[in-house]
């Protein structure tokens, strides 16, 4: 169903963090960005369509000041929102927002860090842009920011913090399906490090939908995709969920181990899973609205031997194509459909 | 990154040397009471109250660089001495070995287990045991230690031969055998009706070979760990070889973090300078008691992997003459006084990492 093509060697190894891969594809000018973190730095790769073009650039995290210690990058991942497209770094000191080529950055927010280590670690992690104009961000605490982006200029501001969950915030996103009837109802969808999910609704106030309580197994992956909800564990499994009546639609035992990332097309409903077992997994997911169900099927396993992978996303909207990054890799891997 | 890290690292990579130390000990035919104190010797030094109270506070990571003096010096609390080659040696198999074990874990908090598997074998315990951390927060120490061991692939003889480790210096990761504790063998999907009733069941192929999850590991103080990662793995019959040709290429990709002028470097010299104080070195001066370990066969061996060993492989260490000695304290202030009197160094802050390293590029 897919075979590897050419990867593309990246200029360090990926570090074992939860989806460690972010992928914008730029059809005017026949582009895709890719992003990669190692360590303090963000591994920005320009891939040309055609293959034949690959330029590299380096984004470091913010030092506020020399004499504290480096800081860690959690994530790096793209936003499109209709009027511009980011590219948001969040790391142990706080959230960079960049342009999507990472040229310049026109965002700092500065996480309050305690004077002295604190058991408690303090980071900022997981990233959705959401809605026209909104940009999510998860913290250590628990707490989601929320900020207000302007369609273009420096002047983003923090417009809400929304303080539901009581763990880490390990990921966020937002419906991707493009319908408007459903971006009407819920189109966010946060999870933390206890496995509980919140479902909101964006506005100049978030209203919190829904919230299904975690079973102490935390959820690192999450997508939203008509209506829908599909979490990843630690245990291995994936649970899909209704969003707006927190449902239990459908559960996969899909893994031997941690699950690191999860990604959908959203024109076909393809399914992409990846864990620290090696493999990444292909499914097909349906969602009929009217009857409240879905249908999960599965297609296809590519196992990257000895690797263990924390990033997959697909390269496109209709899944045609999908990139790989593991843990110690110095390369995205690649499948194409055959 | 999880900053309750650096004991659980610190623990482990101790209780790796102890393994290597032990065997060379025997193979070497070091007389029977000489290598017990040496064993006790590091020991009693790697759980000192104090030395563990600094090490349990709450912290970020050293550098690396920063935890291979610790444990230079760590080595050195006994009658034994370690050349060069042979200390670099004894951190590449300490370093590679825990990596493995990490990078293994089928659960994150397995972890603990494979800390007890080595406490268990050095046979002594640590009084504060810290509060149980969360799964979740397993998970984090564990991404932390990964970030800390990323692009380390020194090929181990005996990994090589026990098939664990390939010939690029990866570590082999099976797609066969028992799930983790807690985890399904994938397989099944599960379709519920919106009254909670399964609707569908199917099967799909997972692509290898595992079996249902085996009981697992105790977390108590004593008990059967399960696991076999963090057991000690070297005999006298079986010596072991570290291999440099060929992850020349791999570390080439290592960022330039180590040459950079490094603005943490004060801080972590004073956390260093504070640690060490409770670190009590022999005098390496009676030549009676005094022996020499060799982790190589051969005294030429030694000689050659100094003279061989690849630039960007070098730990870099930095001595620090800090101590509990009276004298040499008493010197140390009177030369950092000199120092802030006369304005003789960079014209940055005064603070105290500025002086001590400002002396120590003057060493």
């Amino acid at each position: 169903m897919f075979h590897k093509e050419k990867s593309i060697q990246i200029k360090n190894s990926a570090s074992a963090l939860y989806n460690n891969l972010s992928v914008l594809r730029i059809a005017p000018r026949r582009l895709t960005y890719f992003t990669v973190v190692h360590a303090n730095v963000v591994n920005m790769v320009s891939a040309s369509w055609d293959g034949l073009n690959y330029s590299h650039r380096q984004l470091q995290s913010k030092e506020p000041n020399v004499a504290t210690s480096t800081s860690l990058i959690m994530q790096a991942a793209f936003c499109v929102l209709p009027s511009r497209e980011l590219l948001v770094v969040t790391s142990q000191k706080g959230i960079q927002m960049y342009e999507s080529d990472g040229s310049i950055m026109v965002y700092w927010h500065a996480l309050d860090t305690p004077e002295t280590p604190t058991a408690q670690a303090v980071f900022a992690r997981g990233i959705a842009a959401v809605s026209e104009n909104y940009v999510c961000v998860g913290v250590s605490s628990g707490a989601i920011l929320v900020f207000d982006v302007p369609s273009k200029g420096s002047n983003i501001t923090l417009s809400e913090v929304l303080e539901e969950h009581k763990e880490s915030i390990t990921d966020i996103a937002a419906e991707c399906s493009g319908s408007q009837v459903l971006l009407a109802v819920a189109n966010l969808v946060t999870v933390d490090d206890g496995g509980s999910l919140c479902v909101w609704k964006s506005g100049e106030e978030f209203q919190l939908l829904n919230k299904i309580a975690g079973l102490d197994i935390s959820c690192s992956s999450v997508k939203l995709w008509k209506g829908t909800v599909v979490a990843g564990y630690g245990s291995g499994q994936i649970r899909i969920y209704e969003a707006v009546t927190g449902i239990l639609q459908s559960e996969i035992n899909a893994h031997a181990r941690w699950i690191y990332s999860l990604d959908i097309a959203p024109f076909s409903g393809l399914l992409l899973s990846a864990a620290e077992d090696s493999f990444v997994r292909v499914w097909h997911l349906s969602v009929t609205p009217e009857t409240n169900s879905v249908e999960v099927a599965h297609l296809h396993n590519e196992c990257v031997t000895d690797t263990q992978i924390c990033g997959a996303k697909f390269c496109d909207g209709d899944g045609y194509a999908f990139a790989v990054t593991g843990y110690d890799l110095s390369e995205i891997i690649r499948y194409t459909q055959t | 990154m999880s900053s309750r890290t650096l004991p659980l690292l610190f623990i482990n990579l101790g209780g790796e040397m102890l393994y290597i130390l032990d065997q060379r000990l025997r193979a070497q035919n070091i007389p029977a009471d000489k290598a017990k104190k040496v064993m006790n010797d590091i020991i009693t030094t790697m759980f000192n109250k104090k030395f563990l109270e600094e090490l349990f506070k709450p912290q970020e990571l050293y550098s690396k660089k920063a935890l291979r003096t610790v444990f230079d010096r760590l080595a050195h609390a006994s009658i034994m001495r370690l050349n060069q080659a042979s200390m670099d040696k004894l951190y590449d198999l300490m370093t590679m070995a825990f990596k493995y074990q990490v990078l293994l874990c089928p659960r994150p908090k397995d972890i603990l287990l494979v800390s007890f598997n080595h406490m268990d074998a050095i046979k002594d315990f640590v009084k504060d045991t810290p509060s149980i951390l969360r799964c979740s927060d397993f998970q984090l120490i564990r991404q932390t230690l990964l970030i800390f061991f990323q692009d380390m692939h020194i090929r181990v003889s005996i990994f090589l031969k026990d098939k664990v480790q390939n010939s690029n210096g990866r570590f082999g990761l099976p797609t066969s055998g028992p799930v983790p504790h807690g985890t399904q063998v994938p397989g099944l999907i599960r379709i519920f009706s919106c009254t909670g009733e399964e609707k569908t069941r199917l099967q799909f192929n997972n692509g290898g070979n595992y079996t249902s999850a085996i009981r697992e590991g105790s977390f108590e103080i004593f008990g059967d760990r399960v696991t076999k990662l963090g057991t000690n793995m070297y005999s006298v019959s079986r010596p072991v070889e570290t291999h440099m040709s060929g992850t020349s290429k791999s570390s080439a990709q290592h960022t330039k973090v180590n040459t950079a002028p490094n603005p943490l470097a004060k801080e972590e010299l004073n956390m260093l300078a504070r640690l060490m104080g409770g670190l009590e070195v022999q005098k390496a001066g009676s030549s009676d008691t005094a022996f020499r370990v060799n982790l190589f066969a051969t005294d030429e061996e030694e000689e050659e992997a100094l003279i061989t060993r690849p630039d960007e492989l070098s730990y870099g260490i930095i001595n620090i003459q800090a101590t509990k000695d009276q004298q040499v304290s008493a010197e140390l202030t009177k030369i950092m006084g000199e120092f802030t009197d006369s304005g003789h160094q960079s014209p940055s802050s005064s603070s105290k990492g500025d002086d001590l390293l400002a002396m120590m590029d003057d060493l």
